[in-house]
């Protein structure tokens, strides 16, 4: 008997495909419960580094240990990950319950198929056959496959992928009960308010490096000065109390509404301005928001 | 506190039983399987028990001009059919597409996390796809017997040399000859494999085992040597005749089925080493030639090898086809068939070694050597009548194919071999003599002299 270990154990993963070097010395550091997101622009090496989390490749360089076994040279992960990468993989010709049945009988799984439908909200489409399932509904099966074995890490590609907002808000849920029941989930998303509503950490990845990896809250305060959207009664004279404060700029935006750039101690002043102005105050919020403009300035600073 | 949990260990691959039932599953929900288990369970009985019942027969195929005598007829046509055509076929939908379908789904990914081992995937995909093809084999056997026995009863088969079959013996070597096709079937359906692995989604991977079918046959229309011609894989497809004769034509048989298995062998062999070395995480694999190559050149070898072989190791010479041969084949099967006329004649009976029967064949002339196929053999055979000085005598065109059969085509006189039918003492009958089929032995040596 040991000490919780932590789900992921990453120190300086190399991985190349010929020339192209995928990911180069990324670090990894996963726990039990905990929600991380991966993050990064395409072919930043997400997919890398989700496969050698389910053990389809092999790292060329550094130390992985996933649920405290360190995974060498061979294609062999520990029991208890489970997931998928680039699409749930399912079997059209298949019902739903036909295809976890399949894979509940391969691995002699812990969880029958029906439970795990009615954990996605499939149960009644249980005996349609996968042909034709919508992309969400295709990713709400994946997620129940990846469920069979009560995984303590599940590995997810893009999960909200084609889901519509209840579909999402019902995977959203899934997730976070696992989490809370311990299991770490490592998941990928383009989605910047997926991943700040349901992950605790995040790692962003550029061209193959981690150019951050901490909480989400640390990554807002990444994003730096903001554009910020005004929509205000009198949009000259908002126009120009913007102009006159210290810390701002006027960023060109359509006629109706005043764009300006700047520190939030700024946007602050301006709204006091307005304020004593006499001018009201509709709607205020960054045009883009602040983890996305955290991304955006992370993955560009790599880029460049 | 500490919490504490047991150690992890290496996730081991699914058990291979379970694998295998996995494959199954998959293939057996496919429409197309299911239609092609339909087919194959329910269309030779049908084809055989229709045409059983009408009187133009497909004569062109061996045991074709028999099937309203005897059932086991139309199963022994369902599998020349099935030699030519469908076992190619249904190895290229079944074997050819059971990797191949993972690329087109993206399903690779989703499988080895699920099963663990690229190995297991390999053998549980090969098992069922192995699986399928017997059970379609299995189908085309049952149900060209069953339309057969119910359509032409348990009656006596006449054999590629004439000789009579009895019912219980036609049973027992008509399930031989389907067994022996099984082995050129493997063979094929390693092709398949082979295919499906090598070029990915492409469907040319599918077609590998029809294509080569296609070449194949194109071969065997060719004038080529016995032994070329023995160790291409399709031998094995045609070798199964020489069941039909007594003895047995043992030589091809042997010679055809260890091709196949050899073939078998060295194809999955070869899909296994690929499917190891493969890129998984590449989903846009569609093959490379270089994988093409590693693929076509060990089995050209194989046939090189096998090819050296024969010659150094059976006495095939030339196209295997030479005058004695023919004669003696046809002498053989018309003793054989005379009695079988004089018993329908109501005539007393007589032995093939009261007979004597010789037969003097020429091809073609006095300008064109007696040997190899052709359609101009001319052939006179004469026989001892029983109580008689006088000799009997009737004339014969052969067309022999280059695989070793023959038609006899009886060209009189009317009272032997000239006429479709003879007058028995219950009606008009058949004439067993007026044109037969014979199967030459391509491996064994004439003795001259």
């Amino acid at each position: 008997m040991a000490a919780i270990p932590p789900a992921v154990r990453a120190r300086g993963i190399i991985k190349t495909f010929g020339e192209v070097l995928a990911l180069d010395h990324v670090d990894l550091f996963v726990t039990g419960g905990q929600v991380h997101g991966l993050v990064g622009p395409n072919g930043a090496g997400k997919t890398t580094l989700l496969g050698l989390l389910l053990g389809l490749t092999v790292a060329d360089g550094g130390r992985l240990e996933i649920l405290g076994a360190p995974v060498g040279r061979t294609l062999a992960v520990p029991d208890g990950v489970a997931g998928f990468v680039d699409g749930p993989g399912l079997y059209p010709s298949l019902t739903a319950r036909q295809n976890l049945t399949a894979l509940a009988s391969l691995r002699e799984s812990a969880v029958d198929a029906s439970e795990a439908l009615e954990q996605v909200g499939l149960t009644d489409v249980a005996d349609d056959r996968v042909r034709g399932f919508s992309l969400g509904m295709r990713q709400r099966l994946g997620l129940a496959a990846a469920l069979l074995t009560r995984p303590r890490l599940l590995v997810l590609d893009e999960p909200a992928n084609g889901l519509d907002p209840a579909g999402k808000r019902h995977v959203h849920r899934v997730i976070s009960g696992l989490a809370a029941d311990g299991t770490a989930v490592v998941l990928s998303s383009h989605r910047m308010d997926d991943l700040a509503a349901l992950c605790s950490e995040v790692t962003i990845l550029a061209t193959g490096r981690a150019v951050f990896s901490g909480p989400v809250s640390k990554l807002a305060a990444e994003s730096g000065d903001l554009d910020y959207r005004l929509v205000t009664t009198d949009p000259d004279a908002a126009r120009e109390h913007a102009a006159q404060t210290p810390g701002l700029r006027l960023v060109p935006g359509k006629n109706t509404d005043v764009v300006v750039h700047g520190s939030t101690s700024s946007l602050d002043e301006l709204i006091a301005r307005l304020v004593t102005a006499g001018v009201a105050l509709r709607e205020l919020g960054p045009v883009v928001p602040p983890l996305e403009a955290a991304f955006l300035r992370l993955t560009e600073t790599d880029s460049s | 506190m500490t919490a504490t949990v047991a150690e992890p260990r290496p996730a081991g691959p699914a058990p291979l039983r379970n694998g295998y039932r996995f494959e199954l599953v998959k293939l057996l929900s496919q429409w197309r399987i299911r239609l092609l288990l339909l087919v194959c369970w329910l269309g030779p009985a049908a084809f055989v028990a229709v045409v059983s019942l009408q009187s133009s027969l497909p004569t062109d195929t061996v045991f074709g001009r028999w099937m309203n005598a005897t059932g086991w007829a139309g199963s022994l046509v369902v599998l020349d059919f099935a030699c030519t055509w469908a076992l190619p076929l249904l190895t290229s939908l079944v074997a050819g597409d059971v990797f191949a379908v993972e690329d087109r789904l993206g399903t690779w990914r989703h499988l080895l996390v699920a099963v663990r081992s690229p190995r297991r995937i390999f053998v549980a995909k090969s098992l069922a796809s192995l699986t399928v093809i017997l059970l379609l084999v299995i189908g085309l056997t049952a149900s060209g017997i069953a339309g057969g026995l119910a359509a032409a009863g348990n009656g006596q088969l006449v054999g590629l040399d004439g000789s009579i079959i009895a019912p219980g013996d036609a049973a027992s070597t008509v399930l031989l000859a389907w067994a022996c096709a099984l082995a050129p079937t493997l063979a094929f359906a390693a092709v398949g494999l082979l295919g499906s692995i090598v070029l990915g989604r492409s469907p040319m991977g599918l077609l590998m085992p029809a294509l080569l079918a296609l070449v194949l046959q194109l071969a065997q229309l060719l004038p080529l040597p016995a032994a070329v011609r023995l160790a291409l894989p399709s031998e094995g497809f045609l070798a199964w005749r020489g069941l039909f004769t007594a003895p047995v034509q043992t030589g091809p048989l042997l010679v055809g089925l260890a091709v196949s298995l050899a073939w078998a062998v060295v194809a999955t062999a070869l899909a296994y080493r690929l499917f190891l070395r493969r890129d998984f995480t590449d989903l846009n694999y569609d093959g490379s030639a270089r994988n093409i190559l590693s693929g076509v050149l060990p089995l050209t070898a194989l046939t090189v090898l096998a090819y050296g072989v024969i010659v150094v190791a059976t006495p095939a010479t030339g196209s295997g086809i030479e005058q004695a041969k023919v004669q003696d084949s046809l002498a053989t099967a018309f003793a054989h068939l005379y009695r079988l006329q004089t018993r329908e004649l109501g005539r007393p009976d007589v032995t093939e070694a009261q007979l004597q029967a010789a037969a003097s064949c020429d091809k073609g002339g006095s300008r064109v050597a007696d040997e190899g196929p052709g359609n101009d053999w001319r052939c006179v055979v004469s026989w001892h009548l029983p109580g008689a000085t006088a000799l009997g005598n009737a004339i014969y065109q052969l067309d022999i194919t280059s695989d070793g059969r023959f038609i006899a085509d009886g060209d009189g006189p009317k009272e032997v071999n000239g006429y479709f039918q003879v007058r028995t003492p219950i009606g008009d009958a058949p004439n067993p003599l007026w044109q037969f089929d014979v199967n030459i032995d391509l491996l064994t040596r004439t003795v001259k002299g």
